[in-house]
């Protein structure tokens, strides 16, 4: 049992390790974000954690489509699914932390608008998918969607935000690398942010393999329970 | 039998006294918020990604109730 859900026992000691030297270890002094600085060993990791449950579900619809098979439309539905709480999470954590650094919830910082726009395609993808009757036909274009929508994850999370002026670090006139925090990123705060990254992503894992095998019990029932 | 929704209820009203009693602390210059080197901004955070999860969680739960009763008849 250990040997197959080592894995799980990462996630937890990453979580505690974060929750732990996350709030100990001494940050840097960056503009007016004083101690809630921390946050991005919470909220970053949200969006991180999403971009990887995407492309599980990405990976999972090419899979379908070169083989169609409804496991594969199963895996690729829940980890979209538990990306969008992810992704929900992160907006609301930011703004919960912009009210208190920016001065309001909502600022109509450009990635803001993205993130939530990316948001929006891939709940339309469980609106298409829900829209269609047909079991076969459901997965199959709800697939094709799917690759449309994190074809869009990447300009509206990567690549416009850097373009134009942005509250977040890595706009245009704004210090940072907005992706991996790269080299402005504070060496003692890497030390608690790469961990947690693989703490909350391996823990959004679990979660969906919970949903997974609960569908896939479902799938073994006669004439579906 | 106590609905178990009703003790959802009990947050609102301890996080109430607790802004009440938060009020008596000489931080009117910043607000609550915003003292201790707004350290309470990243406690709410934890706090909303905590709040997500156990909803998703009761969400699996209820699926799972769902599942078994079906799987009985």
């Amino acid at each position: 049992m250990i040997r197959k859900s080592w894995w799980k026992v990462l996630s937890v000691v990453l979580l505690i390790y974060t929750f732990t030297a996350g709030f100990l270890i001494k940050v840097p002094h960056v503009g007016n974000l004083y101690g809630s600085i921390r946050n991005f060993f919470f909220h970053v990791p949200m969006w991180f954690g999403m971009m990887v449950l995407f492309m599980v579900s990405v990976i999972y619809a090419i899979k379908h489509l070169r083989k169609p098979n409804i496991n594969s439309d199963i895996y690729s539905r829940e980890y979209a699914k538990t990306g969008i709480v992810y992704g929900v999470l992160g907006l609301v954590t930011g703004s919960v932390w912009a009210s208190f650094t920016w001065g309001e919830a909502w600022s109509n910082d450009p990635k803001q608008l993205l993130a939530a726009i990316a948001l929006l395609i891939y709940v339309a993808y469980f609106i298409l998918r829900n829209s269609i009757p047909d079991i076969d036909k459901r997965a199959r274009i709800g697939a094709v969607y799917n690759i449309f929508a994190c074809a869009m994850l990447f300009p509206t999370l990567w690549i416009i935000p850097r373009m134009v002026e942005s509250l977040h670090p890595g706009g245009q006139g704004v210090e940072g690398n907005p992706g991996m925090g790269g080299k402005d990123l504070d060496p003692a705060m890497r030390i608690v942010f790469w961990p947690a990254v693989i703490g909350w992503t391996l823990l959004g894992v679990w979660m969906t393999t919970l949903r997974i095998r609960l569908e896939l019990l479902k799938e073994k029932q006669p004439i579906n329970g | 039998m106590v609905n178990p929704k009703k003790i959802l209820l009990l947050v609102p009203a301890f996080l109430l006294s607790l802004y009440a009693m938060a009020q008596n602390d000489s931080t009117e210059d910043v607000g609550f918020m915003r003292s201790e080197g707004k350290i309470y901004v990243v406690m709410v955070v934890v706090i909303t990604i905590l709040a997500g999860f156990l909803l998703y969680l009761s969400r699996l739960d209820r699926k799972i109730s769902s599942f078994e009763k079906g799987e009985q008849s």
